[in-house]
């Protein structure tokens, strides 16, 4: 009778075994939101699951230690049962076979026994769980600053070339899957690895003949779970694409509300909506089906098994092979040996889900990095003398951008540019700053070529104020010290009287401490293009690049932001981007680019006289203007 | 949650009741494998009667089937509510926002509804399913299991008690300590996200001013946090189980210990021991599937909370019951003492204001930041609807117009020039579906878009990027104005809609817009005099009213914020003159 005790109690494993059957699609909620498929089948699982766990090497003490703790605690979860077992046979003993009171003293001892074996067992359980989750947290908190380390190694072609969210998806999204399926995995899969191997010792050891018989389940099994393995992870692909697809679908509509409103849209966007959900449905109905219906069917297999084994060990039994004692034995092995089976095999689906996201990382990581820095140094002072020497550059190979590009810009000079949209205006600024590198020719600083010099001591020569106002979630205070590392109390306030800031700042309720918010919809575009101009005036460089597109500020504001940009130009050799006829006249050197190509080159007085590109330009643009100004006048 | 569940589960209470119609006998069949097990042992292998084995084996298998159909069954059933739960309750929210006016839109914020119609939805989904195929069951188990171990032996009883309380106890206690824990994960992985996607977006500004150390320090303290949070949740988590497994074995001891003193009074036999051990097994699985429902439950119910929200806020803007569906072809437009104002907001944005725009004649609307621009041009294509006042189309008031009309007469370009995930071609056809690729160039060239259209690798066919985010700035203004001309609308609304071009193309644009607009009444939304000097009438707004009317040089005379206005934008021209 010891024997439906021990197969009861080796049951409990295996329903906790359930649950991560349950973890990656409670899990789903995340990503899925994300549209982000991170389901889709792991390319190649050999190499990158090695490479996952090449990660978990600085774990290597604790990992040993879990292993050891694993081990003791599967044996222990193998002794308890038995000695459990011993326990009812003293009672079973003394009740039905000799008849006698029951030895309390003794069984007392027993059950003390088991009781001591189970809390070690629980503490060893307990414990190897507590150290996989420092392992997994550790390696994952590892991978996320790997990335992020990566991603100042990066060239900037590679952010302009793919959608910002993919990435950031990538070190959230994608890191989190990894952590969530290697935290529950480890702590199961040694632990049924273990009990798989030693069930199946025990098991040739009672009897290799029902052994063999036995592990005719493990082919059933094994197929049974890859078919349907096989067809989920097919079905969980397709879910994910659809959810992403159908996500998609929802920020645009959201996005755009106004047009689909608009444009009179509503209906069909209802009706694509409607489509993709269905196509969501039947995706995802099967994917949850197939998936739900592992769990039972393993069930059945072992039961089968346990049928199976019943019948050919009763046969045995009759024919003097084997004692009932040894089958009972078999029976609740037979019992313990499909669990495990059962529990790897949706382990292993949880892990390949792992390693997709795992390859995802990879890919970042393994991304090609900048050119790394020559060591090279500029001269001390900096005076500021730029020179492009027959530069060529093109973002892609068929489409040249800049060929054969010079131009001098002496120091404290003003080098404006102007020409058309696409002309190829920013790439003068990529260049200079070296978020691009030049692909023939050279551009020097002093006379020192910058691609020989570290971009660091480069870039801290050089500010920037760009049309696309970029500030962080923090207050205006830190926006401007941005500039300048350990900037006192003084130097930015200084710089933020200097270009205006302090106008505005004094209307705000929290002064420098207003915390700019993510969107930045506290303050006005205007505002936040000032505070750009406060933080590239604090930190003082000897060259500067000037984006002027005043987008939607309104005129006052505007008015200050020129003022800003004039104190800031003073004394340093600037690269302006033009939009507004004042800078323009004030330049010592005029470009006029085209197609990549500088067309002409002058001061405002000598463009005019040359009556040529910029002179049409001139004329087409600003007669106007100059006609208002004498209307006014 | 419950009125939402009840809501859109409806059409599938058959399925549910077959959920739990299987559960009962996947249950009740899992509740006979034990004692079957025993009996092939007991009676069948010990004594070994093989046909009694193959007679128990037969029934075991039986009953294996029946536990079987029951589980696959209540999985399909299961599956198949809970995800058409979820398909109905999204669309149900997209139905709904779709309605909403500009000012629900707002109100929510865009990212706010998606995550409702994403996240929470599958939050929700999650729930149910989980409900179907699993903790439906724990009920059944728990009446069944205590049944069962009731008729074994009451005297033991006791011990089930103690053991289902100590292990509910401790699940409890974890789940409550889990549950803000994950709460503070999740933001933690928010402000994670934002830091890395303002690292991301700063790219340029952080390495112009060399600012990479200071950056990674930021990350790492974001990773840090938490890595730390993770770590605390994940103890409590890695507890659930070994605490499990604890109290089960536990209480099998306990069973053993206090069941030879029953069996030593006579109250309780040998056999009976065992299954009761299997029975409070059971029972203790069933108590630990329950408090699963205790750890989705609260966060299924706040997602279900922020849906309500959606599905219960009704569109400021009503279609007319009545709509009018004719008018005539001339694209007058009317402001007639227009006001509006948002709720409960102290100032109205807009007050009293009255023009109207002439077909064929350019209309523009300056004022700085604030003054209420673009409230004003929103309200012609009841993006809004005005709180007093009328605006009407050809003597109609847009209130009554049949919308999808009122749509096709109103081009808008917004200020905020959105492209969809698709094809520059996709886009243009956005208000036009069957447009002629001539039509789309046509549109293109007077946009000053066809160069760099031709120039893009597979011309109209060239992939754009959600939001339009692979073209630039400028690029995107002109797609969207191109958009708006593919329609040819009677009414043109730009809103600040050149902002972004610069000077030449600019001229050039508005140049080629005049031929194209020429019939068309074209309200112009702008920050610049030298946009809208030309424009037949100028609307000088100012926090909400008008301070002016006029052409250029009478308000030039008349005006004195448009001659401020003026002033202060020569001046700045010429300064260095």
């Amino acid at each position: 009778m010891s024997t439906e005790t021990e197969t009861t109690t080796a049951k409990a494993p295996a329903k906790a075994n359930e649950r991560p059957k349950y973890g990656p699609q409670h899990r789903g909620g995340g990503p899925m939101g994300h549209g982000q498929g991170t389901g889709e089948k792991a390319v190649s699982f050999g190499p990158s699951m090695r490479r996952l766990l090449g990660h978990l090497r600085p774990e290597l003490p604790r990992i040993i230690a879990v292993i050891a703790m694993t081990l003791v605690a599967t044996i222990g979860n193998a002794v308890g049962p038995v000695i459990l077992g011993q326990a009812t046979n003293i009672i079973y003993d003394a009740t039905v076979v000799t008849r006698t009171p029951i030895d309390f003293t003794g069984l007392g001892r027993t059950l003390l026994t088991a009781l001591a074996v189970y809390l070690v067992f629980f503490v060893l359980m307990w414990a190897s769980g507590f150290i996989i989750n420092t392992i997994v947290q550790r390696s994952v908190y590892r991978m996320r600053n790997e990335v992020a380390d990566k991603i100042t190694r990066l060239p900037l072609k590679y952010f302009d070339g793919q959608p910002r969210g993919e990435l950031l998806s990538r070190v959230t999204n994608d890191v989190d899957n990894i952590s969530q399926s290697l935290q529950q995995t480890l702590s199961q899969i040694l632990n049924n690895l273990f009990t798989l191997l030693g069930v199946l010792v025990m098991m040739f050891y009672v009897s290799w003949v029902l052994a063999l018989v036995a592990l005719i389940t493990i082919p059933i099994a094994g197929g049974v779970t890859m078919v349907i393995g096989k067809r989920s992870q097919k079905l969980f692909a397709k879910t994910w694409k659809a959810t992403g697809e159908l996500n998609s679908q929802i920020e645009e509509a959201y996005s755009g509300h106004d047009l689909v409103t608009v444009f009179g849209r509503r209906r069909e966007v209802a009706e694509q909506f409607r489509a993709k959900n269905a196509e969501l449905f039947d995706a995802s109905f099967g994917a949850q089906f197939i998936s739900g219906i592992i769990m039972p069917v393993m069930f059945f297999v072992g039961n089968l098994n346990y049928v199976v084994v019943a019948v050919v060990g009763g046969l045995m039994v009759t024919g003097g092979t084997l004692t009932i004692g040894g089958v009972q034995a078999f029976i609740q092995y037979s019992r313990m040996f499909t669990q495990p089976i059962t529990a790897l095999a949706s382990m292993a689906n949880l892990l390949q889900s792992g390693v997709a996201s795992a390859e995802r990382v990879f890919e970042v990581l393994d991304a090609e990095e900048e050119t790394p820095d020559e060591h090279g140094s500029l001269p001390v002072p900096v005076k500021g003398r730029v020179e492009f020497e027959h530069v060529t550059f093109s973002y892609t190979p068929d489409k040249p951008l800049i060929t054969d590009l010079s131009l001098v810009a002496q120091p404290g000079s003003t080098v404006a540019i102007v020409g058309p949209t696409g002309a190829g205006k920013t790439t003068l600024v990529n260049l200079i700053l070296r978020f691009y590198d030049v692909q023939a020719g050279r551009i020097t600083l002093d006379g020192i070529d910058i691609a020989s010099v570290p971009r660091r001591e480069l870039r801290e020569q050089i500010g920037m104020v760009l049309q696309d106002t970029w500030l962080f979630g923090g207050t205006i205070r830190d926006n401007i010290a941005y500039g300048k590392d350990g900037a006192t109390e003084e130097e930015i306030l200084a710089a933020a009287k200097a270009t205006y800031v302090d106008r505005f700042v004094h209307s705000l309720p929290e002064g420098y401490d207003t915390v700019i918010n993510e969107e930045a919809s506290n303050l006005s575009a205007g505002e936040k293009q000032l505070i750009t101009i406060a933080r590239a005036f604090l930190s003082e460089p000897t060259v500067l690049i000037l984006d002027e597109a005043t987008s939607s500020v309104d005129t006052r504001t505007e008015l200050l932001v020129q003022r800003a940009m004039g104190k800031l130009r003073a004394d340093r050799t600037s690269f302006v981007i033009a939009h507004r006829l004042s800078t323009i006249r004030d330049a010592d050197v005029i470009l006029v680019m085209e197609d990549g190509a500088i067309v002409e080159q002058g001061n405002h007085v000598e463009l005019l006289a040359a009556q040529g590109h910029y002179y049409r330009l001139y004329q087409a643009q600003f007669a106007a203007a100059i006609t208002d100004e004498e209307d006014a006048a | 949650m419950i009125r939402l569940l009840m809501r859109f589960l409806r059409p599938y209470f058959p399925q549910v009741g077959g959920v739990i119609a299987l559960q009962l006998v996947q249950v009740t069949a899992s509740l006979f494998l034990p004692s079957i097990n025993a009996l092939i042992i007991d009676q069948g292998v010990a004594k070994g009667d093989t046909a009694y084995i193959w007679r128990m084996g037969a029934l075991m298998l039986g009953v294996s089937i029946v536990q079987v159909v029951g589980q696959v069954g209540a999985a399909w059933f299961g599956a198949r509510s809970a995800m058409a739960f979820g398909r109905d309750l999204r669309q149900a929210i997209f139905d709904r926002a779709l309605t909403f006016s500009s000012k629900e839109v707002n109100a929510f914020g865009a990212p706010s509804l998606i995550t409702r119609n994403t996240n929470d939805v599958q939050q929700v989904q999650m729930l149910v399913l989980m409900t179907a195929i699993m903790i439906v069951s724990a009920p059944l188990m728990m009446v069944g299991g205590v049944f069962m171990a009731l008729r074994e032996d009451v005297g033991l009883s006791w011990l089930i008690l103690v053991a289902v309380v100590v292990l509910g106890t401790i699940i409890g206690i974890l789940a409550s300590q889990m549950t803000p824990l994950f709460k503070t994960m999740q933001v933690r992985i928010d402000t994670l996200n934002r830091v890395l996607r303002e690292q991301i977006s700063g790219l340029r500004v952080i390495r112009a001013f060399v600012r990479e150390p200071t950056e990674a320090a930021r990350f790492d303290r974001a990773n840090h946090e938490l890595a730390d949070t993770a770590t605390r949740a994940g103890r409590r988590m890695m507890t659930m189980f070994p605490a499990v497994f604890a109290v089960m074995n536990l209480s099998s001891v306990a069973v053993v210990w206090f069941g030879a003193f029953r069996i030593a009074s006579g109250d309780l036999q040998v056999g009976q021991l065992t299954a009761y051990i299997s029975y409070l097994s059971l029972i203790l699985m069933s108590v630990m599937m329950a408090t699963m429902m205790l750890m989705i439950a609260p966060r299924a119910a706040v997602a279900a909370g922020r849906i309500n929200e959606v599905l219960e806020t009704s569109s400021s803007v009503v279609p007319p019951a009545n709509p009018v569906t004719t008018v005539s072809r001339h694209g007058e437009l009317a402001f007639s003492r227009v006001s509006f104002a948002y709720p409960g907001a102290s100032q109205p944005v807009l007050e009293d204001v009255t023009f109207a725009v002439r077909p064929g004649a350019t209309t523009a609307i300056i004022g700085s930041t604030g003054a209420g621009k673009t409230t004003l041009v929103n309200l012609v294509p009841r993006l809004f609807d005005a709180t007093s006042g009328t605006v009407s189309v050809d003597g109609v008031d847009v209130r009554d117009l049949d919308p999808d009309l009122l749509w096709s007469r109103v081009g808008l370009v917004p200020q905020r020039p959105y492209l969809f995930s698709g094809t520059v071609a996709s886009n243009l056809r956005l208000g036009k579906p069957d447009a002629t690729d001539a039509e789309l160039w046509h549109a293109l060239e007077v946009a000053q878009a066809r160069d760099f259209v031709e120039r893009m690798p597979d011309g109209l066919d060239s992939a754009i990027s959600q939001g339009g985010t692979n073209v630039s700035g400028g690029q995107r203004q002109r797609l969207a104005i191109a958009r708006a001309l593919v329609r040819r609308p009677e009414i043109y609304v730009f809103d600040d809609s050149f902002s972004a071009l610069d000077v030449a193309t600019d001229a050039a644009l508005r140049a080629a817009l005049a031929n194209e607009t020429a019939d068309a009444a074209v309200l112009v939304v702008a920050q610049r005099v030298s946009t809208i000097r030309s424009a037949e009438q100028i609307v000088v707004l100012e926090d909400g009213h008008i301070v002016g009317i006029g052409t250029h040089e009478e308000l030039v005379a008349t005006c004195e914020t448009y001659a401020e206005i003026v002033e202060s934008q020569f001046k700045n021209e010429e300064v260095a003159a």
